[in-house]
């Protein structure tokens, strides 16, 4: 046995905690952790060196589930934890799971400051449209009208967009996927796991107890090709169970038209590389009823990353005045002498 | 106390000889509008008093507005020294010297100063509109309102623009010199020299702005000369080098402290420091200096808010940095949620609160002791957290090296308990030799610790759980802020095991050995009277303990440094003297403790004005103590202004 190279490939299962989950039966969180699982063995991904850190709430006990290192901190604050952490340990892989109140309620601030930051850290947003684990009040990305217990005549607020609210906020990296559509789910956390700097995923996630069917329109069957569009980079945008419609910019709006009348040269063109964030922005706003909702990845461009300019910041300083002298610095530059 | 001694002056040998005075020690205050420049022209005058040898304290006391409008009373700024050629402990109880550069300045300074003491004010600047900003109704230097000074009217515009009229500056740019014209007077009034503040100037304005630089070195020495050649000032102090132990000094304020004792923490504990903040008064300078020491390898980060500054610092403790942040009281309330994670998670942290006047946004500029009960007991849930509170601003050095041996030691967050006057305030400071200070040995596990398992909750001797960090093989595990089952860490609802973990967690904080002196001692081990003390106050205590005893008080101060747990011996210290007095920068903070703890009928002295203790308030303070005058819990320190009884004379 000691002879044979050791074979240090893991499978998804080799991913899991110790620790029995429980997140109800039917709860869309499973699905996400099974791909998750899967990317992280699809990836080789080193447990020892993968944190997952997680504010509140249902999603937020994410890390208990995976066997890397993780935190489970306090509502709101999970990229704070996460940024220090990857600040200070750029060699760590830093995951970050949230939920559509802890990211963009209670730790709205945080969310848009990691972003324009872009720290190294992926994250992944469950957005299932409720409060689950405080029992079912409505929460930032409710629509509006939307009968809780909380709001017994309907909520009279705005609900946020996700996608919307990362690239107002500079995010360099934004994509949307749904938590039962397994292939396209395990795609957009490895284009996300393969993104350097901050990678923000918003996946639809249904919670069948307080708010089941949030997202029918876009799985069910019979539908779900008419109110979904697929992104890939280069491509037309173009959806229907035949391909039959595709999306035309008319002026600064997109407007459905049909594929057999217009030429695929004349559609909409996706291009997640393009600086100039208003393409995707653009795509964040289209939504159900009034045009399909697109999914996959909006926008993927490079920028420096924080931890990196704050390392350069520290090499230069150290290159021009070599390693800091902590005797001189006790000392200071005017002393004078008692004898 | 007072000699007079003819010597010649040391300027050209054309000046008249004015007699000198050796006096042993003198305190000056410059005030004028926010833009005067008066902090610099004071903390000019402290680095040049402490390169000639004095002992030195200062009181800088700005306002909140950066530029209030100008000549009004909201908008003073003022700064005070504390010079002397023996021990002092404070920036001063009486002004010798006041410089008031408007109205204004003087209204609201005035009554500071000694009777018989100097005022030099600035003349012109009492014009009708000056002195309506200020409320007066007439001029104060027409009538006989200051006629318990030695007033000294001195053009200074007017000197100061003829001074630097070559200087090809604009008129705006000339006026802003005059604040180096009026500290050449004090530097002729107090026989210093001027090579310092002249070395300052070209080092900050030489190759950038020659004509600036050129400008304040001829208004500073046109100060100088016209101390010496004008009939107005009649006689030059001196104070002697101060009697200090022998070493090598620099002049040190308690930011400055807590920064340079952040780095040395982090080189003692062969880490990398990371400091994370948001901007607050009075503690920005902390991120400031942090910011500073890139070539250490620290990492300084300005966070959007208080509570992303003090996450940051707990995921970088997680990733095993030697993690801090830093705020003032405000920023402590915003924080609250987070300190508890750190208790939970048992991760090593330094909370620095940088204590001003609240509540609320309170007084910002102003200093204050009125945090104690809020780091002691203010986040929810059973949360016990060690709180240090440094005694003097170059104490705090050492306090910011023992919050981080404390924290690392026992896994748990620190606080460190500065102030407003410490932070801000500067004194001589005997510069410690590195090498001679004890390492901090900090293990992070590599390997399991019970047979094949990782348990992140077992605890050691000192009841601390091993601090694994991420990046090391075969110990993964999960922490957050759910209860923690008891030696493996995993969620746990149970009962029994949440009483058991409250209580270890309280255990672990009440067995903590001091990382340096528990409390400072001043006096005999017993006695009629104890003043027990903590923070910024030491000065003022130990000063008033002094004089007191000189008035043959059986008196001794213990200066509390370890709030929690508190020493070990207090109790026992507290039976040993029949009556005991807590002078307070707040309503009795640690009374309340003290009294609760102890079983102890200890009294209060406390003063909530924004403004440190004088020693002349703690002496009278006590002298009422004794004759039996504090009939409830505690005495107020009175607002009104003080009588000739209460200000202490260096004359006297």
């Amino acid at each position: 046995m000691s002879s044979a190279p050791e074979l240090n490939v893991l499978k998804p299962a080799d991913y899991a905690s110790d620790q029995d989950v429980r997140w109800c039966p039917g709860c869309g969180d499973y699905s996400i952790l099974a791909q998750m699982k899967k990317v992280c063995a699809k990836l080789g991904m080193d447990r020892s060196k993968t944190v997952f850190v997680s504010g509140i709430g249902c999603s937020s006990r994410f890390p208990y589930y995976m066997n890397t290192y993780g935190f489970h901190t306090i509502h709101g604050r999970a990229p704070t934890i996460a940024t220090g952490l990857k600040l200070a340990r750029p060699d760590l892989t830093v995951w970050m799971v949230t939920g559509d109140g802890d990211a963009l309620s209670i730790g709205g601030n945080h969310f848009i400051h990691i972003l324009r930051r872009n720290v190294d850290v992926k994250i992944l947003l469950f957005n299932n449209r409720i409060y689950g684990l405080t029992k079912g009040q409505y929460s930032p990305t409710s629509e509006v009208g939307k009968k809780t217990k909380s709001t017994p005549m309907g909520s009279p607020d705005n609900p946020i967009r996700p996608i919307s609210l990362a690239i107002a906020a500079e995010a360099t990296f934004a994509a949307r996927a749904i938590d039962i559509d397994i292939k396209h789910l395990e795609y957009v956390l490895e284009r996300a796991a393969k993104h350097v700097g901050t990678a923000f995923v918003e996946i639809y996630q249904n919670c069948n107890i307080f708010n089941d069917g949030a997202f029918d329109f876009a799985t069910d069957k019979q539908s779900k090709a008419d109110t979904t569009l697929y992104l890939e980079h280069g491509k037309p945008l173009i959806f229907g169970k035949n391909r039959e419609k595709g999306i035309r910019l008319h002026g600064m709006n997109p407007e459905v038209v049909s594929t057999a009348e217009v030429k695929a040269d004349d559609l909409l063109i996706h291009d997640e590389r393009t600086s100039d964030p208003s393409l995707a922005f653009l795509l964040s706003r289209m939504r159900y009823p009034d045009s399909p909702e697109p999914l996959g990845v909006f926008r993927d461009v490079e920028q420096p990353c924080y931890g990196d300019l704050v390392a350069q910041q520290i090499a230069d300083a150290k290159a021009r005045e070599g390693e800091g002298e902590i005797q001189k610095l006790i000392t200071g530059p005017d002393t004078w002498t008692v004898t | 106390m007072i000699s007079t001694v003819a010597e010649q002056g040391v300027g050209d040998g054309s000046a008249a000889i004015k007699p000198r005075r050796v006096v042993p020690d003198v305190t000056v205050r410059f005030a004028g509008d926010s833009g005067d420049g008066m902090q610099l022209a004071g903390t000019q005058f402290t680095d040049t008093s402490a390169l000639v040898g004095n002992d030195i304290s200062t009181l800088p006391d700005f306002p909140a507005e950066i530029r209030a409008p100008a000549g009004t009373l909201a908008g003073v700024s003022g700064f005070q020294i504390h010079f002397s050629s023996s021990d002092i402990f404070t920036p001063g109880d009486a002004v010798d010297a006041l410089v008031a550069m408007n109205p204004a300045a003087l209204k609201t300074n005035v009554r500071s100063v000694k009777a018989g003491g100097i005022v030099i004010v600035n003349d012109d600047s009492f014009g009708a509109n000056d002195l309506k900003k200020a409320g007066y109704a007439s001029s104060p230097l027409e009538d006989d309102s200051l006629a318990r000074w030695r007033v000294i009217r001195v053009p200074i515009d007017k000197l100061n623009q003829a001074a630097v009229k070559d200087s090809g500056l604009t008129a705006k740019q000339m006026d802003r010199c005059k604040n180096f014209f009026a500290l050449g007077m004090c530097y002729w009034l107090y026989d210093r020299p001027l090579e310092p503040t002249l070395d300052y100037i070209v080092q900050k304005f030489g190759k950038k702005l020659p004509a600036v630089a050129a400008a304040n070195a001829a208004t500073l020495k046109a100060g100088y000369h016209f101390g010496e050649t004008a009939e107005l000032l009649g006689e030059q102090y001196r104070v002697e080098k101060a009697k200090l132990a022998p070493g090598v000094y620099r002049k040190i304020t308690g930011n400055e402290a807590v920064v340079i004792g952040m780095a040395a923490a982090a080189r003692l504990a062969g880490k990398e420091l990371f400091y994370a903040s948001y901007p607050i008064t009075p503690a920005s300078p902390i991120l400031e200096g942090v910011a500073d020491l890139k070539e250490f390898g620290a990492v300084s980060f300005q966070a959007e808010d208080e509570i992303c500054a003090i996450g940051a610092a707990i995921g970088a403790a997680f990733g095993g940095a030697l993690a801090a942040t830093g705020t003032s009281g405000p920023g402590v309330a915003l924080k609250s949620e987070a300190i508890g994670l750190a208790v939970m998670t048992e991760l090593p942290l330094v909370v620095v609160d940088v204590q001003r006047g609240g509540p609320s946004t309170g007084l910002p500029t102003k200093t204050e002791q009125a945090d104690l009960l809020q780091v002691m007991f203010g986040r929810n849930g059973e949360c016990p957290v060690p709180v240090i509170a440094p005694a003097s601003p170059s104490d705090c050095f050492a306090a910011t090296v023992e919050a981080f041996r404390v924290a690392t030691r026992y896994m748990t967050p620190v606080m460190l308990l500065s102030d407003g006057y410490i932070a801000n305030g500067s004194e001589p400071w005997l510069v410690p030799d590195f090498a001679a200070m004890e390492r901090m040995t900090i293990t992070h596990p590599t390997t399991a610790n019970d047979g094949e398992e990782f348990l992140p909750y077992l605890r050691n001797t000192d009841g601390s759980r091993p601090w694994a960090i991420p990046g090391t093989p075969g110990l993964e595990h999960r922490i957050g802020g759910l209860e923690k089952e008891d030696v493996t860490g995993s969620v746990s609802y149970d009962p029994a095991n949440h009483q058991r973990m409250v209580r270890l967690r309280a255990a672990k904080v009440a067995g903590i050995e001091p990382a340096g002196a528990a409390y400072l001692w001043t006096g005999p081990q017993s006695g009629e009277l104890l003043l027990l003390g903590w923070g910024g106050t030491f000065g003022a205590i130990k000063a008033a303990a002094l004089e007191l005893a000189k008035q043959g008080v059986a008196v001794s101060a213990c200066h509390v440094r370890y709030l929690n747990p508190l020493p070990a011996d207090l109790g026992d210290i507290l039976k040993r003297f029949a009556k005991v007095l807590v002078p307070e920068l707040n309503m009795g903070q640690l009374r309340l403790l003290v009294r609760g703890k102890y079983l102890v009928d200890a009294r209060g002295l406390n003063k909530v004005q924004g403004q440190p203790f004088t020693i002349g308030e703690i002496v009278e303070g006590a002298a009422a103590f004794l004759r039996g005058e504090i009939a409830s819990e505690s005495r107020i320190v009175s607002t009104e202004l003080p009588t000739a009884q209460t200000v202490l004379s260096s004359e006297g």
